[in-house]
């Protein structure tokens, strides 16, 4: 199990080294020079120049990359090329409030999602069945913006149930349990779809499976049999689906927490990449993917605790 | 008394196409400590009246007709509720695929206390251990304290079906099904689960009804055979009858294709032709295609059976034959 661990850990960092690359070179691509966003509209020559010197971007490619590289892991991300604060303290700041939505957008939606495939696939061709899978097909086409702004519309504004600007608070009060609601059902909601389609289906194939069949010949209830043998078993494809679904609700999570004005990463990244802030794009996509890379280090852990089959190999 | 009396049982698959037939007006009985084995080549309908008596077909297969009394009590008119509390308890079933047949998630120990619980819910965790522990034990596999913690994939086939049977026999079942149990085990090992299955019967008095299309396995240890074909039962006899004295034509061609090591024959006898599936049964008797003693009387009406000495039957209008 910890050789698994340590196999996977080491799988992941050239990975991130990768992510980091592909990051760096999208920069070189943007037809913007981070130079003239830096001197400001109505800077000379001479000052762009001395700016292009002071920031290294004189340098060949090759050289630039190294000296990002050396700066990276010594945890130096740079400074914003828009307002001089150092990217490590920005992201800081909003990683936390990023973390918080992701938590409490997952905490409900997985359960409910998993709940409902169950509930789809035990009672499959009923009424039930069909409106679950209707209503998770409507979850997967509509995108989170609209959810958000349906939300905003009437759940904030016209009927003003709830806050729809920004952080109330920590997650633990009611004012930030409040602040947290909307944004958190619009992320959770998109999720919901995707979850409960595979779980349905996951849960239907073991269901037709040879032990399914031992487990009713012994006796146990049906309730025992969907939830003990045939969730239990589905859990494994189902975990990792999540685990790169995750990838996709970054994505929602950018797009949340720009409608929310949520203060976490995703809007950070939007703001950097709308401002050319270079250095600041490139640390909000080393933290996004790097995030990604841990959900699904998480994932291939959590395969090994589900299905046996993988612990003794 | 038989513990086990089924009649006139007809199970359908319900396509499309309509209703097919796979078990049509089988009757069958069975006295408790007794073997009855049912034989058949695939296709014949065989693990369907396994699960028909079960009441475990998955959809579209269902049970259309018949009565199945277990000590006279009709299986077939329970709620769905009562006869899950019938299965595992008073009838259990071995499958034939042992490495597919338990759960690879859940331990060994976990899956035989589970069919003891779902029966009794006033055993402590540690009065169910110590009995899946001994259960273990009784079919006979080595350090089972140990092996209880173990899941599926670190035991063999053979292992894997002695858990199997430690699991049907964990309640004291009065009737335990076996569908080919040893078929996808090599043959010593085979031989090693028939005698368990044989040592256990004489233990526990339970009757034993055993699906397989192997003629050795019958041999080893049947009392009763019925012989299917096509979804209907052609012959029933002791095994000793049945082996000495076959009637049923389609019986004579099984029994003439078993490799012999005392004759000389160039080539192993088959029978020509296969099992016409449901849809494609002819009126008559369904072996007559196949049949070389076949004529037009055949091909009127499915001969029933009919009793041609104490306790050997035979669906054939043409038997006694001279042998």
């Amino acid at each position: 199990m910890l050789r698994h661990a340590a196999e996977r850990i080491a799988l992941a960092l050239p990975v991130l080294l990768g992510v980091v690359l592909v990051g760096f070179l999208l920069m070189q691509v943007v037809p913007t020079d981070p130079a003239i966003v830096r001197a400001g509209p109505n800077a000379t020559i001479d000052i762009v120049e001395a700016i292009r010197r002071d920031l290294g971007l004189d340098q060949p490619l090759h050289v630039q990359f190294g000296l990002y590289m050396w700066r990276l892991v010594q945890g130096d991300l740079g400074v914003s090329i828009i307002n001089n604060v150092p990217v490590s303290q920005e992201l800081g700041a909003t990683i936390g409030p990023t973390l918080e939505l992701m938590f409490a957008a997952l905490i409900w939606s997985i359960p409910l999602g998993i709940g409902m495939g169950t509930l789809s696939a035990y009672l499959r061709g009923s009424w039930l069945d069909r409106l679950i899978m209707a209503i998770s097909v409507g979850g997967v086409s509509v995108p989170v913006f609209f959810v958000g702004l349906l939300l905003i519309w009437f759940v904030g504004f016209q009927w003003q149930w709830l806050p729809f600007t920004g952080r109330q608070g920590p997650l633990w009060t009611l004012q930030g349990l409040r602040g947290v609601a909307l944004p958190a059902i619009t992320l959770g909601g998109v999720f919901i779809g995707p979850v409960a389609r595979m779980t349905r289906t996951a849960v239907l194939e073991v269901l037709s499976a040879d032990h399914v069949r031992t487990a009713r010949a012994k006796g146990l209830t049906e309730t025992a049999v969907v939830l003990h043998h045939a969730l239990r078993n589905a859990l494994i494809p189902v975990v990792t689906l999540i685990g790169l679904q995750i990838g996709f609700l970054l994505g929602g999570a950018v797009v949340t927490e720009t409608v929310f004005s949520w203060p976490g990463v995703g809007r950070l990244a939007v703001g950097a990449i709308t401002s050319s802030d270079f250095p600041m794009a490139q640390g909000t996509i080393i933290v996004l993917s790097g995030g990604f890379i841990i959900v699904n280090l998480i994932v291939d852990l959590l395969y090994g605790v589900l299905d046996p089959r993988v612990r003794g190999a | 008394m038989s513990l086990l009396q089924v009649e006139n049982l007809r199970t359908v698959f319900d396509t499309r196409q309509g209703a097919v037939v796979a078990v049509d007006g089988v009757d069958l009985s069975l006295a408790a400590g007794r073997t009855l084995a049912v034989v058949g080549e695939s296709g014949c309908g065989k693990s369907a009246l396994a699960l028909s008596l079960m009441r475990l077909l998955a959809h579209p297969g269902r049970v259309a007709g018949g009565r199945v009394l277990l000590e006279d009590e009709d299986l077939l008119a329970l709620s769905p509720a009562k006869m899950r509390a019938r299965r595992g308890s008073r009838v259990a079933m071995v499958f034939q695929e042992p490495m597919t047949s338990l759960n690879p998630v859940h331990t060994v120990g976990a899956q035989i206390m589970e069919a003891m619980r779902a029966h009794d819910r006033s055993l402590s965790k540690s009065d169910l251990r110590d009995a899946a522990i001994s259960a273990l034990a009784r079919v006979r596999i080595p350090s089972p304290e140990r092996r209880f913690d173990d899941h599926p994939h670190r035991l063999s086939g053979g292992m894997r079906q002695r858990v199997m049977i430690a699991m049907a026999l964990a309640c004291q079942p009065r009737l335990l099904i076996a569908d080919e149990p040893t078929t996808a085990l090599d043959v010593t090992v085979q031989a090693q689960i028939l005698d368990l299955l044989r040592d256990i019967q004489a233990e526990t008095g339970m009757g034993l009804l055993l699906i397989t299309h192997d003629l050795g396995v019958v041999a080893e240890t049947a009392d009763e055979v019925a012989v299917m074909y096509a979804g209907r039962v052609v012959e029933r006899a002791s095994a000793t009858d049945l082996f000495a004295d076959p009637q049923h034509p389609y019986t004579i061609g099984l029994l003439g294709s078993i490799p012999r090591m005392d004759l000389e024959t160039p080539r192993l006898p088959t029978i020509e032709g296969s099992v016409p599936p449901p849809f494609a049964w002819p009126p008559g008797c369904r072996f007559a295609p196949r049949c070389a003693f076949a004529d037009a009387a055949c091909e009127v009406a499915p001969p029933p059976l009919a009793m041609l000495a104490p306790g050997h039957e035979v669906a054939c209008i043409y038997a006694p034959v001279d042998a």
